[in-house]
C-alpha cells in the first residue's frame, strides 16, 4: 500500500504510575525500610494499618496506545481530565520515558505544553524571544532570522523591551505562542496553549496553524478541551478514556462520542437529590430540589420553536409565599449562557411541593447546553435570597435548522430572531 | 520497514548512551543561559556585581582576623592576607559550582517538566557563568598581590602559576561532578540538598585553605592530600605565592577522581533525568 509519509508511529505505548508516596521521602527512611526488609520485620515507615505490598499498587495513564501519525496530518486529541492525553504529549516531547511501547518520530518535535514555558520573568521579551527558542532547540541564527515575524505576530512590538514580569499574563501567551509557531520543527504538539489568549488572537493562531500545516506539510498534534478548535484545526482526532485510543477518525464522530461520554444523563427524569451544589449551599438548606423532568419528552434535543414542560419537584423545610425559579444556562466551554425566569411560582409549603413550568429556548443557537436550577426569594429592598442552586441539573441540545453551520464560538451562543427587509 | 526516524523513543536506554553530541547542538542555549544568570542574578540590587569581590574579601578579613591573628596558625612564611585569598578565591569557585549544580532538577522542574532539551546544558552553564565569579575573584586577588608586590612582602611567582587554567578547570569539572550527582539524587532524596550546605563548609576544612599542608604530619598529609580540592589549591597557592607544598603525585590521583566523578555523574544523570519528573 502506498501512503503518505509517517510522521510518528507509536507501537503499544503503556506508560505506570506507581500509586501513593513514592519512596520514603528521605534517605534515611527508606534505608530504614530496606534494613528492616532485609531481616525480614515490619517496614517502620508503613503507615499502620495498610498492607504489605500497597507499594506495588500502580496506575496505567496510558494502556497500550497505538497510533500513526502522517506527515502533515492536524491530529486532534480529547478525552477527560486523566485520560491520558497530556502523559501521551509528555512522553512524545522526551519529558518523561515511556514504561513500555516504542515511539518512532521522524522530524523535530517541538512542544508547546504550557504558557511561557522556560520564560524569564527578569528578562525582556526580546531575550526571551533567544532564550525560549533555543529552549525549544533553534539555534541563534535561526532566531535572529525570525525575531522580526515573531515580534509581529505576537503584537507585543511595543513592550518588546520591557521585562516580561511586568507582562499581562494574554501577552506572555502571545509571546510564547508566536516563538513556538516560527519553529521550524515538522511535528508541533500543543496542550491547551490557546486557553489563556482572547477571542481573536485564538483565532489568527488557529489559522497560522492550519497555514503551517497545509502549507508546509508540518504535523500538527493539538489536545483541547474546546471543541469548537478542534473542529476548526484538526482533520483527524483521536478519543482517549483511561488510558486507550477508544476513537480514530473523523472529528465530528470523535466529539459527539465524546460529548456522550462526558453527558451521561440524557434521561427523562434527574434525581437532584445528591446532585452537584453550587458551594454555597450547604446541606441543611431550606428548601431543595428532589427532581426535574422534560414533560413528554423522549430525549432532550429540542428545538427553537418547542414549548417545553419543566416539571420540578422541591422538598421544603418552611413556608414561602412567593418563591421565584431561575433556570441559568451555560455552553459546553463553561460560559453563563442566559437565563430563563418564572418571577412567581405561587407558595411553597412544608413539605413535598410539584410545580410545571412552561418555557422555550427560543434564541439558543445550535450547541450542547447545561442547565442550573435556582430556587430563590426577594425581600421588599429586591435582595436575593437563594435557597437551591443545583448545578448540571440537565444537559440538552438545541437544533438549529441552517442551511449552514452556526459557528458558536464566533458567532455567540445567542441567536436572536432573523432580521427582516422593510421595503 | 528501512524509513530512518529521527528519534526513538524506547523505554530503556544504554546506560552508556550518554549523547553528548547534543550539548553540542544546544550550544546556543547553553549560553543564553549563561547571559540569562548573569543578567538576572544581580537584577534589582545596589551594590550589582560588586558582590562578586565583597564575599571572599570578608571572608578573608574574617580569616586573617580569626586563624591569623587570634589562633596564630602558620602560613607558610607568607602574608597573612594573601595567603588566605590565595586559597579562598579557587575554594569558593569549587563550592560555587557545587551548590550551584546540586540543585539542577529541583529548581528546573518547571521548564525541565515542559519541554526536552539535553538536561546537562543547565548545570554546564551554571558552572561556566559561576566561572565570571571567579574572573572578578581572581582580578581582585592579582590586584592585592600586586600590592603586597610592591610593598616587598617576600612571595614571587613561580612556573606552577602557568597551570592555572587547567586548575580552573579541574575544579569545574569536579564541582560539576559532585553537583550533578547530588542533584540526580535529590530528586529522590530532598535531605541531600540539606547536606551539601554544611557539607561544603565542612569539606573546606579537610582541604588547606586555612592552613598550609607543609604543617600537616606526613600521615595526616597523605590523607588530606586525596581530598581531590587538597593539591589544587595547594598547587595554587605555590604557583602564585611561591611557598608550600607541590604535590604533583597527588595532583595525579585528583585528575583521576575528578574524571571518575564526572564521569559517574554524567552517568548518573543521563539515567534520572529520563524519568525524573515522575518522582520529582
Amino acid at each position: 500500500m502506498e501512503e503518505r509519509d509517517i510522521a510518528i508511529q507509536i507501537t503499544g505505548l503503556k506508560k505506570q504510575y506507581r500509586l501513593g508516596v513514592i519512596g520514603g521521602g528521605t534517605l534515611q527512611g527508606d534505608i530504614q525500610s530496606w534494613w528492616a526488609r532485609k531481616r525480614g520485620k515490619d517496614d517502620p515507615n508503613r503507615k499502620i494499618g495498610t498492607k504489605k505490598h500497597h507499594k506495588n499498587e500502580t496506575f496505567m495513564a496510558l494502556d497500550g496506545i497505538d497510533l500513526t501519525v502522517c506527515k502533515g496530518e492536524r491530529l486532534g486529541i480529547i478525552g477527560h481530565n486523566g485520560a491520558g492525553k497530556s502523559t501521551l504529549l509528555k512522553i512524545l516531547s522526551r519529558v518523561t520515558g515511556p514504561t513500555e511501547g516504542r515511539i518512532c518520530i521522524d522530524g523535530r518535535i517541538s512542544s508547546m505544553l504550557e504558557v511561557g514555558t522556560g520564560f524569564n520573568p527578569e528578562l525582556t521579551g526580546r531575550e526571551n524571544i533567544y532564550l525560549n527558542g533555543a529552549i525549544l532547540g533553534m539555534n541563534r541564527a535561526e532566531v535572529t532570522g525570525k525575531i522580526d515575524q515573531i515580534i509581529e505576530f505576537s503584537e507585543c512590538a511595543q513592550f518588546i523591551d520591557t521585562p516580561v514580569k511586568r507582562y499581562s499574563s494574554g501577552m506572555y501567551v502571545k509571546l510564547a505562542f508566536a516563538v513556538a509557531a516560527h519553529l521550524d520543527s515538522e511535528i508541533l504538539v500543543m496542550d491547551e496553549v490557546l486557553a489563556v489568549g482572547d477571542m481573536k488572537f485564538q483565532q489568527k493562531c488557529l489559522g497560522k496553524m492550519g497555514d503551517v500545516s497545509s502549507s508546509e506539510g508540518r504535523t500538527v498534534l493539538y489536545v483541547s478541551h474546546n471543541m469548537n478548535t478542534i473542529r476548526q484545526l484538526c482533520d483527524r482526532c483521536i478519543v482517549l478514556d483511561h488510558g486507550k485510543k477508544v476513537f480514530d477518525g473523523d472529528v465530528e464522530e470523535a466529539i459527539s462520542l465524546y460529548s456522550d461520554i462526558k453527558k451521561g444523563n440524557l434521561s427523562a427524569q434527574v434525581d437532584l437529590r445528591d446532585a452537584k451544589r453550587f458551594s454555597t449551599v450547604n446541606t441543611m438548606r431550606s428548601i431543595s430540589f428532589v427532581s426535574a423532568a422534560f414533560l413528554g419528552r423522549e430525549e432532550n434535543c429540542f428545538k427553537q420553536e418547542d414549548r417545553l414542560k419543566l416539571w420540578l419537584k422541591l422538598d421544603s423545610k418552611i413556608d414561602i409565599e412567593q418563591a421565584k425559579i431561575r433556570v441559568g444556562i451555560c455552553d459546553m466551554y463553561d460560559r453563563k449562557v442566559a437565563s430563563v425566569l418564572c418571577r412567581d411560582i405561587g407558595a411553597i409549603r412544608k413539605g413535598d411541593n410539584e410545580v410545571t413550568l412552561e418555557l422555550s429556548f427560543a434564541g439558543l443557537a445550535t450547541g450542547t447546553y447545561r442547565g442550573d436550577l435556582i430556587v430563590f426569594d426577594t425581600n421588599e429592598f429586591g435582595t436575593v435570597k437563594e435557597y437551591d442552586i443545583v448545578l448540571e441539573a440537565f444537559y440538552f441540545e438545541m437544533e438549529n435548522k441552517l442551511e449552514f453551520t452556526w459557528n458558536q464560538l464566533k458567532w455567540g451562543p445567542v441567536r436572536l430572531p432573523d432580521m427582516n427587509v422593510i421595503r | 520497514m528501512e524509513k530512518k526516524w529521527t528519534t526513538i523513543i524506547v523505554p530503556k536506554r544504554k546506560l552508556l548512551d550518554l549523547r553528548l553530541w547534543e550539548l553540542w547542538q544546544y550550544r546556543d542555549l547553553i549560553w543564553l543561559f549563561i547571559k540569562r544568570d548573569f543578567s538576572t542574578k544581580y537584577k534589582q540590587t545596589i551594590l550589582g556585581p560588586l558582590w562578586f569581590v565583597i564575599q571572599p574579601l570578608f571572608t578573608t578579613l574574617m580569616q586573617t582576623f580569626v586563624f591569623g591573628n587570634i589562633a596564630k596558625l602558620p602560613t607558610d612564611g607568607l602574608p597573612q592576607f594573601l595567603f588566605y585569598m590565595a586559597g579562598n578565591v579557587p575554594w569558593l569557585y569549587f563550592s560555587l559550582c557545587l551548590s550551584g549544580t546540586s540543585n539542577t532538577f529541583v529548581n528546573n522542574s518547571g521548564v525541565f517538566g515542559k519541554v526536552y532539551f539535553p538536561r546537562l546544558t543547565a548545570p554546564i552553564a551554571t558552572v561556566i557563568s559561576s566561572g565570571l565569579n571567579l574572573l572578578i575573584q581572581f582580578a581582585m586577588f592579582m590586584g592585592f598581590f600586586l600590592y603586597f608586590l610592591c610593598r616587598g612582602s617576600d612571595i614571587r611567582i613561580t612556573w606552577i602559576a602557568a597551570l592555572t587554567p587547567l586548575l580552573i578547570i579541574q575544579i569545574a569539572m569536579l564541582g560539576l561532578g559532585f553537583g550533578i550527582i547530588i542533584s540526580s539524587l535529590t530528586t529522590k532524596y530532598r535531605d541531600l540538598q540539606a547536606l551539601v550546605a554544611f557539607g561544603v563548609s565542612l569539606w573546606m576544612y579537610a582541604t588547606p585553605v586555612i592552613y598550609g599542608a607543609s604543617t600537616l604530619s606526613p600521615k595526616l598529609f597523605t590523607v588530606i592530600m586525596l581530598n581531590p580540592m587538597s593539591p589544587i589549591i595547594e598547587l595554587m597557592r605555590y604557583g602564585w605565592l611561591g611557598s608550600g607544598t607541590t604535590p604533583f603525585f597527588y595532583w595525579g590521583i585528583s585528575w583521576i577522581t575528578t574524571a571518575v566523578v564526572l564521569f559517574l555523574g554524567v552517568v548518573l544523570f543521563n539515567k534520572v533525568e529520563k524519568n525524573f519528573m515522575d518522582t520529582v
